[in-house]
């Protein structure tokens, strides 16, 4: 035994003694995870909240959320001697004053619209992968949760230097929550402290950004990582892996490396943004103030599908009993996003109950196997992206020559009548996939040779797939509609109804696949001539 | 449900392929050297860093292909700071991929339900705490702690009552009362209808009692545009006519939507634009929507001279300014 080893020995010891660490621990650093790129995504955005905190800390050294009046005389020289807030003065002192100051402030900021939108990416592969199957529904839950706070905390986070963008970004949410019927008007005094904009929301948001959001953010984090930890990740089909395994690469060491060498990856890459790629510019716009505007005014990117929303709305607005009501920001501004987030989060339970499956499952779908749930998840983003489309439809307008009423008549016909095409083309495509695997199973790989027979005819050699291949083309289970039972053997109608004549609908929509070959298929070509 | 056809068979996982470090000692060695490498380029970025930091000069200004013009300090810590941190990276999951052992292994799954023992002996547990609290004997109990719990939320919501005053009237007034002067912002000048040329257009607001300082949250309801038209231009009212003086028209600022200063002029078709979400206003069918998602016009201000010959407001505005709310009327 080296000198060493006795030293890391007697310190395990030490530890073990007192914790019991060793037994869990022994277990845990052999952990198999699977390997796949796409389980990357949930890894950025675990390193971009880390980023954001080390960032953040640094910035609260310097930042003041105060509404004090103080006259700038940083070395900024077109804003010297304009009166501002202190949270405008001191976010540009952080920007020209402090070294490195402005790369921290650009990490930060670059290191939100990264997380947002690792966020949402990773959201995707869980959805179309169908990774949200039982037993996994509560950490969809908690991950839908992750991502309207993230939102949320985005927004807070730029609301907060006070300048002209900002204030006018506030002065929307401002809006909104006036217009919630009976109680906005309260709510809005509550939230400012009084007739906008107030001196109190700016510190108010900030404790919220810095301390309450964070906080949820770390607890529901570690949920989230516990459950994976404790379930064990989903695996990609395929050779080997089952339904009772997990084949991967143990954490310790190849997992470790990789995922903190990872880390610094992300770091590195949002650092390298920092320097070279300036965001949010905010010397340039001026100081709050509610009377003056900068034209083209763009929230970050996780807001704009809202914006988008707001600018297609109709004007809608009654007064009816005395009362006011403004359509034209409920709908697009709380409704719409309600359903949205409500219907993401019950979304496990709904697939789940419409198809009848009730299992387990820790293999991930390929998409095509899985036409309606696909096409579903391409209508709802050509929803999103449409609406964010028309969120900067004057800067588009600027840039591609149209008018903003062009884009705008294209967002609001377009945001009802793309979606559902969205669903037909998208559900068309994955049949056709199924399609080509079927072919590829039963046929094989077209090679390009072409091989002339000894009576003259041509025909191109086609080469088999290795059994590998054809497992993995073929592993995956088809459903069955569920039948519809409208009275039972001795005549008494189902009680269920209409909730038994839904189910069955939806069944056997998603049971409408093409049959992936049997074995007694494939042995029948492979006995026959080719 | 699904019917599970009999699958084709699962040829298991493939054989493992050694990489060239694993058997070829001197592809071992080239790759700890790569490795070696990045992780001393991580070093050299944080050289880079701290010479930038120390002994760049903050005011010295470089040319950078695509960026332009470029402060050097900034961009020199920042690319250290980058380079030190991607290195680091760069070697450990080269590290991780080339000399650490990349054959996958295989775990078992169990499943996650507790055995059916488990299970009954929790329900027995479970059962047996609340029987032995006697919940389900003594519903008085029950039932006032329910009573009690819920009461016992209303505090935490009464004390976020002082967070803000009640809204009162506040949103129905501005500080635009009969006989206020228009004043230049900025400046507080005030004006005469000459010093608008037909096509001008000005923010005003009304004018401060000597001494008080105009605060955001007056400017939020305040604010007011000029414009100057021909009168023959306007397809008002008779009211609304009177409203304006010598072709000078005055609305509020804020827009009826969300509250965004509308701030764009268009001269030659006369509307107002809303930066914010493109609602479009007629100056001349006093400030009817055209487009957009805003429902009401601008609340227009009744405006006229007084003795001295500067523009006043006539009367205070008739309606609320700003977006729509719950309390509003019309």
């Amino acid at each position: 035994m080296t000198a060493r080893e006795r030293v890391a020995g007697n310190v395990a010891n030490y530890v073990d003694e007192r914790t019991g660490a060793a037994a869990w621990l022994k277990k845990n650093l052999n952990k198999v995870f699977p390997d796949h790129w796409s389980f990357m995504l949930g890894e950025i955005a675990l390193y971009s909240f880390v980023i954001l905190l080390l960032s953040g800390t640094f910035l609260t050294f310097w930042f003041d959320p105060s509404m004090r009046h103080v006259v700038y005389e940083g070395s900024y020289q077109p804003l010297k001697d304009v009166e501002m807030s202190a949270a405008y003065a001191s976010t540009l002192h952080i920007s020209f004053d402090v070294r490195g100051g402005l790369l921290m402030r650009q990490i930060h900021h670059w290191a939100a619209l990264i997380f947002v939108a690792a966020i949402v990416v990773h959201l995707l592969r869980v959805f179309f992968t169908g990774a949200f199957r039982k037993p996994r529904e509560f950490n969809w839950i908690l991950g839908v949760a992750l991502l309207t706070l993230a939102i949320v905390e985005g927004f807070l986070g730029y609301s907060l230097p006070d300048d002209l963008l900002s204030g006018t970004g506030i002065r929307i949410a401002h809006a909104i929550i006036q217009s919630i019927p009976v109680v906005g008007t309260y709510l809005s005094f509550f939230a400012f402290g009084g007739a906008f904009p107030g001196e109190v929301f700016i510190p108010r948001i900030y404790i919220v950004h810095v301390l309450l959001l964070p906080g949820i953010f770390l607890a529901l984090i570690t949920i989230h990582l516990m459950l994976v930890w404790y379930q064990k990740h989903t695996q990609y089909p395929g050779p080997g892996r089952t339904e009772k395994n997990v084949v991967g690469y143990p954490l310790m060491p190849v997992y470790m490396a990789k995922a903190g060498g990872f880390f610094f990856i992300v770091f590195g890459v949002t650092a390298f943004l920092g320097a070279v790629a300036s965001i949010n510019p905010l010397w340039l716009y001026g100081p709050y103030t509610p009377g003056q505007i900068s034209a083209g005014s763009q929230p970050d990117w996780y807001m704009g599908w809202l914006d988008g929303l707001v600018r297609m709305a109709p004007p809608l607005e009654t007064y009816l009993f005395g009362k006011t009501i403004s359509w034209n920001i409920l709908i697009p501004g709380l409704i719409i996003p309600g359903i949205i987030f409500t219907g993401m989060a019950l979304y496990p339970f709904i697939e789940s109950w419409l198809t009848g499956d009730k299992r387990e499952h820790h293999l991930l779908d390929r998409p095509r196997n899985v036409p309606n749930r696909t096409a579903l998840g391409a209508m709802s983003l050509t929803f999103m992206v449409i609406a964010m489309i028309n969120g900067g439809n004057d800067i588009i307008a600027t840039h591609f020559d149209l008018t903003i009423n062009q884009i705008m008549w294209f967002s609001r016909i377009g945001i009802i009548v793309l979606p559902p095409l969205a669903f037909v083309i998208t559900k068309r495509i994955c049949l056709s996939l199924q399609r080509k695997d079927r072919e590829l199973v039963l046929h094989g790989r077209e090679t390009g040779r072409l091989v002339m027979l000894p009576h003259g005819e041509f025909v191109e050699v086609h080469e088999e797939l290795s059994p590998a291949k054809k497992f993995a083309l073929t592993q995956h289970e088809q459903p069955v509609a569920i039948e519809l039972v409208k009275e039972d053997a001795r005549g008494v109608i189902n009680p269920k109804g209409i909730k038994a004549k839904l189910q069955a609908r939806f069944s056997a929509a998603n049971a409408e696949n093409i049959a992936k070959p049997t074995p007694a298929e494939v042995k029948e070509l492979e006995s026959g001539h080719h | 449900m699904s019917k599970e056809l009999e699958p084709l068979a699962d040829p298991g996982l493939p054989e493992h392929i050694h990489r060239k470090a694993d058997i070829d000692p001197i592809a071992a060695k080239r790759a700890e050297r790569q490795v070696a490498v990045l992780f001393s380029l991580s070093a050299v970025g944080t050289l880079l860093f701290i010479y930038s930091f120390f002994f760049v000069s903050e005011d010295l200004f470089i040319f950078v292909p695509i960026m332009g013009s470029t402060n050097a300090q900034q961009l020199g810590i920042g690319i250290g700071m980058a380079a030190s941190l991607l290195f680091i990276g760069f070697g450990a999951v080269h590290w991780a991929k080339t000399l650490m052992p990349d054959q996958e292994v295989i775990a078992e799954r169990h499943e996650l339900r507790s055995d059916p023992k488990d299970r009954e002996e929790f329900v027995k547990t479970a059962k047996g705490g609340a029987q032995a609290a006697g919940l389900g004997r003594r519903p008085l109990i029950k039932r006032s702690l329910a009573a009690a719990a819920g009461l016992a939320g209303l505090p935490a919501v009464l004390l976020l009552r002082d967070l803000g005053p009640l809204p009162g009237n506040a949103l129905n007034e501005t500080s635009w009362k009969s006989g206020t002067r228009l004043v230049t912002d900025p400046g507080d000048r005030p004006i005469k209808p000459s010093d608008l040329e037909v096509g001008a257009v000005a923010q005003v607001m009304p004018e401060l009692a000597t001494g008080k300082k105009r605060t955001l949250e007056d400017i939020a309801k305040d604010a007011v545009l000029l414009i100057r038209l021909r009168p023959s231009e306007f397809q008002l009212d008779a009211e609304r006519l009177s409203w304006t003086y010598e072709g000078i028209i005055a609305f509020s600022k804020i827009c009826s939507h969300m509250g965004c200063a509308v701030a764009l002029y268009e001269q030659t078709t006369k509307h107002l634009l809303c930066p914010c979400h493109q609602s479009t206003f007629d100056v001349t069918r006093a400030a009817k929507v055209i487009f957009g998602p805003a429902a009401r016009p601008l609340p227009q201000l009744a405006i006229t001279v007084d003795a001295d010959g500067y523009l006043i407001a006539k009367q205070p505005f008739n309606e609320a300014v700003g977006p729509s709310f719950w309390e509003r009327k019309s």
